[in-house]
């Protein structure tokens, strides 16, 4: 008799490779179009404000503004916002650095959260799209002009640029880098299938009259752009990938910064998803109802049961090596010649079929990155380390989350 | 959604199903594959032993030298690791590893009778030891009393040990039950020594619950002297073959 513990690691393995093979094969159906250079089709350049909220980041925010002073974009036309929520640090100070420049306007408030800094600039701004740039993020030079690029169409109300880790040198950076990686390749397809859940706060682009028509930033459990995301998609507002959009974003490089962003945001995505769950299952709102938001939840869920599932196993392994060693002492058990020994169950085959597709989807997300598709130490450190790793953040942000127990943003 | 949507998700979905059956497929292969390697070492051994029962026949006419005994004590080893390995991945309930273990049980038995034989008209120093043990959980020794059995196979090539599942529904094991009068306490081992030797004989001791390897060396001085006198033995034999080169 097969018990019910016995398929559940099945049904997620089927559900990861499912969801996998379905982005694999949105890939290949519009690969000529990812590819293919596209021009802009008007020659009118709308205009934008960027909106730079700043929480104590006196060591970034310069780096942040100047990378916007180099974007290849009418500088009559760009006009950069920069708020102060109230640092503790000398970020004001360094901003001022930036007082008399024409493009800049200055603001400072009492802290409030991000939202709030994203709100008042919003409010003292009226051109036709309307930005945010976190102030540990930088621009290149292209990222702007290939994101007006997809406003050409008059059916795109966002676009969110491609994601990367800025200089990434240690081995935890690495590892983020190809996560990101990936990550560009899997919002390219999001955006081809019309499920973008997210619009980050690294330079993604909207028109004004999505704040007229629907309401300013929300405080949204500490993830406002996820929120506002939702809020798009609930109301069939198209939002777009740019992916030759690069936005460099510096990485968290101590394990604990790690843990706590990533505890944020998927609690986050957890309680906006609870919000909006009226979309879930709910073909009214395509791909993003059917596959994508109900896949992402179930995807926490299994990460969780699927790293508690080696853990006992593996557990259980040492257990039985611990009472031979206490039985016979130590036996080296030498490394097996003879196949039959071999592990051919299903389920590792099925985990090695899984790593294949992510692995795929992990080249190609490079390759769109501007990288090229020979594997990297990037993705060895990802396939080592983030399966160890992510089960941790992901088993305290659903713990939270059913707690309620909300985590701070910085 | 349109109906190319709808085809994509039925699409994707034959081709992760495809994806599911040929692991699955493949794992089944592999299964079989084990299972076979598994029934062509007992075709071998049964070869062997078909093999040893006629040279016994014959012993009237032969003399003794010309018993070979150390043909089954390796293959019996590896059949040992390859069952309790299809036994943990297979199954213990799979219907194919409970038909090896039975048919690896009756060729143990048909081992340990000839061999006795071949003890007690030959004069052989053969040491066995019957092992019982289950696997339905609830002998939490047995695994233990398993890895020093294993180990002291290894030790000392001398011994064999025969290893048979208590529960094993099957005439031959309940034969043995009775035989030694065995109680439902485990796991339970029967120490037996050479006949030459003049003391216990197969059935004689039997001891129930976990044996430490020293607690089974205090049991069977016998192996730690013929342990003594092969390593001599080897020491000679490669102090002979330094010398002989030296000379030359």
């Amino acid at each position: 008799m097969i018990e019910v513990s016995q398929i559940i690691p099945y049904i997620f393995l089927f559900a990861a490779l499912y969801f996998q093979i379905f982005l694999l094969l949105t890939f290949f159906e519009n690969r000529e179009m990812i590819g293919k250079r596209v021009s802009r089709t008007s020659t009118h350049y709308p205009s934008v404000a960027v909106l730079v909220p700043c929480y104590n980041e006196e060591k970034t925010v310069a780096g942040t503004v100047e990378s916007l002073f180099s974007l290849d974009y009418p500088k009559d036309k760009l006009h950069i916002v920069i708020i102060d929520d109230g640092s503790t640090d000398s970020t004001f100070e360094v901003m001022k650095t930036f007082e008399y420049h024409p493009q800049v306007t200055l603001l400072q408030k009492e802290n409030g959260g991000k939202y709030t800094a994203l709100n008042l600039g919003l409010s003292l701004t009226n051109t036709e799209l309307v930005g945010c740039l976190d102030a540990d993020s930088f621009v290149a030079s292209n990222a702007l002009i290939e994101i007006v690029k997809c406003f050409d169409d008059a059916t795109i109300m966002a676009v969110m640029p491609a994601i990367k880790i800025w200089n990434p040198k240690t081995v935890l950076e690495r590892m983020q880098k190809a996560e990101y990686d990936m990550g560009i390749f899997v919002r390219k397809m999001f955006g081809i299938m019309n499920t973008i859940q997210v619009t980050p706060g690294a330079f993604s682009l909207f028109r004004k009259r999505v704040f007229d028509e629907l309401g300013g930033f929300k405080e949204a459990h500490n993830t406002e752009d996820m929120e506002i995301a939702l809020r798009m998609q609930s109301n069939h507002y198209r939002i777009e990938n740019a992916h030759m959009a690069h936005v460099y974003t510096v990485a968290p490089n101590t394990i604990r910064a790690l843990y706590n962003q990533r505890i944020r945001w998927t609690y986050g995505f957890l309680k906006n998803v609870l919000d909006y769950r009226f979309m879930l299952f709910n073909k009214k709102y395509g791909h993003l109802g059917i596959l994508t938001l109900p896949f992402a939840i179930a995807s926490i869920i299994g990460a969780v049961y699927m790293a508690g599932f080696v853990v006992i196993n593996f557990a259980n392994y040492m257990l039985e090596k611990i009472v031979k060693f206490q039985t016979v002492g130590f036996q080296w058990d030498g490394i097996g010649v003879d196949w039959f020994f071999l592990n051919t169950q299903s389920l590792p085959i099925l985990i090695i079929f899984t790593l294949v597709t992510t692995l795929l989807i992990l080249v190609n997300g490079k390759k769109l990155s501007g990288g090229t598709m020979k594997p990297s130490r990037d993705i060895l450190y990802f396939l080592l380390l983030y399966g160890l790793m992510a089960p941790m953040w992901l088993t305290k942000a659903l713990y939270n989350s059913a707690l309620s127990k909300k985590s701070s943003w910085k | 959604m349109n109906f190319d949507d709808y085809r994509k998700y039925i699409f994707v979905f034959i081709i992760t199903s495809v994806i599911f059956f040929t692991a699955f497929a493949i794992s089944n292969y592999s299964d079989k594959k084990r299972i076979q390697n598994i029934q062509s070492i007992e075709d071998k051994i049964a070869l062997d032993l078909l093999s040893s029962e006629t040279q016994f026949n014959l012993l009237k006419e032969l003399s003794c030298k010309a018993i070979d005994n150390s043909v089954l004590s390796q293959e019996l080893n590896s059949i040992a690791e390859k069952l309790t390995y299809a036994e943990e991945n297979l199954g213990v309930t799979n219907p194919e590893v409970i038909r090896l273990k039975k048919y690896y049980s009756v060729l143990q038995v048909k081992d340990y009778l000839l061999m006795k034989q071949v003890d007690q008209k030959c004069k052989q120093k053969l040491i066995f030891i019957l092992y019982f043990y289950s696997n339905k959980g609830d002998c939490a020794d047995c695994k233990k009393e398993g890895y020093v059995l294993t180990d002291l196979r290894e030790e000392y090539p001398e011994l064999r040990v025969y290893s048979f599942d208590y529960n094993l529904d099957f005439p031959i094991i309940k034969t043995l039950q009775a035989v030694f009068k065995l109680k439902n306490t485990l796991p339970a081992i029967i120490i037996g020594l050479p006949a030459t030797t003049g003391t216990a004989q197969a059935g004689d001791e039997t001891h129930y619950g976990f044996k430490s390897r020293e607690e089974i060396e205090n049991l069977m001085p016998i192996l730690v002297k013929l342990k003594a006198a092969r390593e001599k033995a080897q020491n000679t034999a490669t102090s002979t073959a330094t010398t002989t080169q030296k000379k030359k």
